[in-house]
């Protein structure tokens, strides 16, 4: 076992890892924090996103041990304490574009980070940018348009 | 009060759905989030050969792996449900074959992903690592790939056992051979086509999994699931294991997306069950993505003949139809009926007097088939709309004409199709219309022909697909004609709590269609409450324990329509309550806005809330009447409902490459009354997506020694929003007659018109340069050589 030290959502946790614990499995098994969804086994789907030190990362594709000392945002950390959601997570309420919600957490945060990188993108640069994230029942028209109102209204 | 006349708002309006807050913060609970301390992990070592004898299972390197605990064969589990095997609820014929499916194979393995042994283990790690690490010997036999290949002369024998590789024949004509003969012998135009349904892989993005928790003490067990039919999986699990129904729960969490795939009853559900009850300890399993395109049902598989007879002017006269249909190794849930669900519908939304069709189904050494997205009816749609566009090239006339020429008229309904089904409405000419004045059919065939005259590589093309499904399953009746173990119907439940909240519990199982939205908009407008003051239950047989739960588009036309019955049910009683407070007879109260008023006398009111309130406490209720406002119904429909759309897709394909791009894509809908046209209009994008992916992308390809090739998302091709069109929608309902709301169903609408329109428009696109047909999925390689072969073949 190894100690990792992580801040996730604002908060410092320490836990004792094996090596080839995989942070989504860290996040979910240890700390708790099932938002973070599994879909695949080859890094395809991007249900797993999450913020590494603020960049979009797959977080099945790295080990818990890599992400010692960082800052770590999971979807349970974006909306406000009081429950006010975040402006990303607004626009996928009022765009429709979730219905079953297992890619949600992942297509949110993804987008969150896409926006904040690339202000300003159009349409095409948002499907481009999103295609690390699989969703299997929206057809993605809603969360594109979600991911431009959010963008519009300068909704990082 | 009818919800289409004086609704007072929520039904028809885009409102948001109360399902997202929970999904958005992650605070879903999904099967895999389950905290279960103390769990047993289950691996499931599973058959890496087609079809082998099980010659030894050697665990000893598995059980050197820290935290894994056992390793058992299919032998050392046998005790767990004796001769119990996994259930096939659709016996088609009296002689269909179903061979004994066992959750764990023992002796010999018939295809790759059957599971052969389990490790047990204390962890998610430990068990994966254990799976891989036991070592199966085995002795290869001779496998029995393709679907043609198993009714060849020689095949080998899926199951050694039986005679051959057929699992049953069916079939739909009556006496109508000699009919169909002559409109053939007579036809000035005959179609006769060949197309292939290649197998797909469901793939909703949250995997299945499970977990069974004992409570010993008292011999309960509570099964949690990523399923779509937590009440009939119930039924089954106590039937297969001899668990009585009492001692059983079942509880569907949130469950990311399913598509027919998650309705069923798997192995690994009456494995951690039957372990479960025997260790009196919590015992899960979470699907790999791999190990679910190998472990999990497929769909489609078929190759479809189908013959066209027509007039002179195009007007077609008979269809025939012969299916060879892939089961797979083994029969799941409903596999054998999934062909028949579509053996109806070969004469799509057209008038056609003739109609013959047989399927005769096999055995082949690969993952079962079952119900996906549209389950029988893409088939067929795919097989009639190909075919008319051909009969229409034949008589020369349009895409857009040779459906006018055929279609059954708006006077027509109800209307009684020749293979015997009756259906409820439609208006197929103005939905088509509508749908070519969208997608600028014109402006696109300008420019289509102004490409093709300077010889540009940049071809375009159109492509129609007009498509009528039967929804609202079903009639019980009707599925007793059919031979299907079950009902047909729905049960709902409507209480209202003495502060006049209101609380439904649906039979139906919700995974993404947003059904609790839906139904508090309908019971609020019944009501004139808030939608926000419903609550519905749903997915835990502990609090809905009747009801036959999501698939098939059945909920809004079924589920829904017993919640709106339910809820009269209440308002009833409380008209009752209220003729008596009012000392008026009920026939002259009205009841609008949650306010029961004498006619004539405005000032003579009360309202709902104060009826909630007298039924709780009971003190002056009429003579003989219970106390409480609740109700229940269980709504068996009396027809099945009939949605109907046009569908244009609009390709641009590069005939250097092969490359097809989804230009634009319209569709119009008529899935009767809309409850939510947001929800609505989400499902057919995403419908329409899975459709245009098995035309463009998708395929499960075994190689010659049955393994699947495309077994990860890497190579199995789920399109992403860069592949994604931008779907242009209108709608144009007939109310169903069937049901009070006049609802149809939309859950399956965009995958059974997608994939014709694509192929379709693929087709057109390349007409000029000799291609008639392109396999699904058409891929650039796979465009590329259409066209090279059409080339060849002119010069
Ligand atoms: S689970 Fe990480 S990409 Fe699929
Ligand atoms: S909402 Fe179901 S996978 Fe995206």
């Amino acid at each position: 076992m190894t100690a990792v030290t992580l801040t996730v959502n604002g908060t410092e946790r320490s836990l004792d890892v094996e090596p080839r614990t995989l942070l989504v499995h860290a996040l979910r098994d240890d700390l708790g924090l099932t938002g973070t969804n599994v879909g695949c086994d080859s890094s395809s789907c991007g249900a797993c996103t999450v913020l590494v030190d603020g960049q979009s990362a797959k977080s099945c594709t790295m080990f818990a041990v890599q992400a010692d000392g960082a800052d770590i945002t999971t979807i349970e950390g974006v909306a406000d304490a009081d429950g006010t959601l975040h402006p990303m997570q607004q626009a996928f309420h009022e765009h429709h574009a979730l219905q079953c919600g297992y890619c949600t957490p992942g297509m949110v945060m993804a987008a969150i980070s896409l926006v904040e990188e690339y202000p300003g993108l159009d349409e095409g640069g948002v499907r481009h940018g999103l295609e690390g994230n699989l969703c299997r029942c929206t057809g993605y028209q809603n969360i594109v348009d979600a991911v431009l109102a959010a963008a519009g209204s300068g909704g990082d | 009060m009818t919800i289409t006349e004086d609704a007072p708002g929520h039904v028809g309006s885009r409102r948001l759905r109360k399902e997202d807050p929970a999904l958005l913060t992650g605070e879903a609970k999904f099967i895999d989030d389950l905290a279960l301390p103390g769990a047993i992990w289950v691996g499931v070592v599973r058959s890496s050969e087609a079809h082998a004898n099980i010659v030894g299972i050697d665990g000893s390197a598995a059980l050197e792996i820290d935290g894994v605990n056992e390793v058992l064969s299919g032998e050392d589990l046998a005790p767990l449900w004796g001769e119990g095997a996994l259930p096939c609820a659709w016996p088609v014929t009296p002689d269909m074959k179903n061979p004994a499916h066992l959750p764990v194979a023992r002796g010999t393995a018939k295809y790759v992903g059957d599971a052969v042994a389990v490790v047990l283990a204390d962890s998610r790690y430990a068990a994966a690592d254990g799976a891989a690490a036991v070592v199966v010997d085995y002795e290869p036999l001779p496998a029995v790939v393709e679907i043609e290949d198993a009714v060849a002369d020689g095949a080998p024998l899926v199951h050694a056992d039986l005679e051959s590789n057929e699992c049953y024949t069916w079939g739909l004509w009556g006496d109508n051979a000699p009919a169909i003969e002559a409109a053939f012998a007579e036809a000035a135009h005959v179609v006769s086509e060949r197309y292939l349904q290649q197998r797909l892989i469901p793939a909703p993005m949250e995997p299945r999994g499970c977990a069974a928790v004992p409570s010993p003490a008292g011999g309960e067990l509570t099964l949690y699931s990523a399923t779509q039919i937590p009440h009939i999986l119930k039924v089954m699990t106590a039937v297969v294991l001899g668990i009585p129904e009492n001692k059983l729960r079942v509880v569907a969490p949130s469950v990311g997306g399913g598509f027919g795939c998650k309705l069923n009853v798997y192995a690994e559900e009456i494995l951690c069950s039957a372990l479960a009850m025997q260790r009196g300890a919590p015992v899960r399993w979470t699907e790999g993505r791999a190990e679910a395109a190998v472990s999990t049902i497929q769909g489609r598989g078929q190759v479809q003949h189908i013959e066209l007879a027509a007039d002179a002017d195009g007007k077609v006269t008979a269809v025939r139809v012969k299916l060879l249909a892939d089961m797979g190794a083994y029969l799941q849930l409903v596999t054998p009926g999934v062909p028949l669900l579509g053996g109806f519908l070969y004469h799509g939304c057209y008038d056609i007097p003739n109609y013959m069709f047989e399927c005769t189904s096999v055995f082949t050494n690969r993952t079962p088939t079952d119900a996906y997205r549209g389950a029988g009816r893409p088939e067929a749609t795919y097989a009639v709309e190909r075919a008319m566009d051909s009969l229409a090239v034949s008589v020369g006339v349009s895409p857009e004409e040779i459906r006018a020429r055929n279609f059954i008229g708006a006077d027509a309904f109800p209307y009684e199709s020749a293979a015997g089904l009756v259906f409820d409405s439609g208006d197929y000419q103005t939905v088509l219309d509508k749908a070519v004045a969208l997608a600028d059919i014109d402006g696109r065939r300008a420019e289509q022909a102004q490409r093709r005259a300077s010889g540009s590589s940049k071809r375009i093309g159109v492509g129609f697909s007009s498509y009528v499904e039967m929804c609202g399953l079903a009639p019980s009746r009707v599925l007793a004609s059919l031979d299907y173990g079950a009902g047909g119907w729905e049960a709902a439940t409507v209480r209202i709590s003495p502060t006049c909240k209101v609380q439904v519990v649906t039979g139906s199982t919700p995974h993404g269609q947003g059904h609790e939205t839906c139904w508090s908009m309908i019971v609020a407008d019944q009501l004139g409450v808030d939608p926000d003051d419903v609550e519905v239950l749903h997915s835990d047989t502990a609090v809905s324990p009747t009801g036959l739960d999501t698939y098939g588009s059945r909920s809004l036309a079924v589920g829904g329509t017993a919640v709106y019955m339910a809820t009269e049910k209440v308002i009833d009683k409380a008209r009752a309550i209220a003729a008596h407070q009012l000392e008026a007879s009920e026939d002259d109260l009205e009841f609008s806005g949650g306010v029961f008023r004498v006619r004539g006398t405005p000032e003579a009111e009360v309202p709902l809330a104060g009826i909630a309130f007298a039924a709780f406490t009971a003190h002056d209720l009429p003579d003989g009447m219970e106390p409480n406002l609740e109700a229940h119904v269980t709504y068996d429909p009396p027809n099945f409902t009939f949605p109907n759309g046009t569908h244009i897709a609009v390709v641009e394909v590069d005939t250097d490459t092969g490359d097809v791009d989804l230009i634009d894509y319209v569709a119009v809908d008529d899935c009767g009354v809309q409850i939510n046209p947001l929800v609505v209009e989400g499902q057919v994008h995403g419908g329409i997506l899975q459709g245009a992916a098995q035309a463009l992308y998708e395929d499960a390809v075994y190689n010659s020694d049955g393994q699947l090739v495309s077994a990860n998302l890497g190579d199995y091709l789920v399109p992403s929003a860069a592949e994604a069109p931008r779907f242009r929608l209108d709608s144009h309902a007939t109310p169903s007659p069937t049901n009070p709301m006049g609802v149809k169903g939309v859950g399956e609408a965009g995958t059974i018109a997608a994939a014709p329109a694509v192929i379709n428009a693929v087709v057109d696109a390349l007409r000029d340069l000799g291609v008639t047909d392109v396999d699904m999925p058409a891929s650039p390689q796979t465009v590329w050589r259409a066209i090279a072969d059409a080339q060849g073949g002119a010069s």
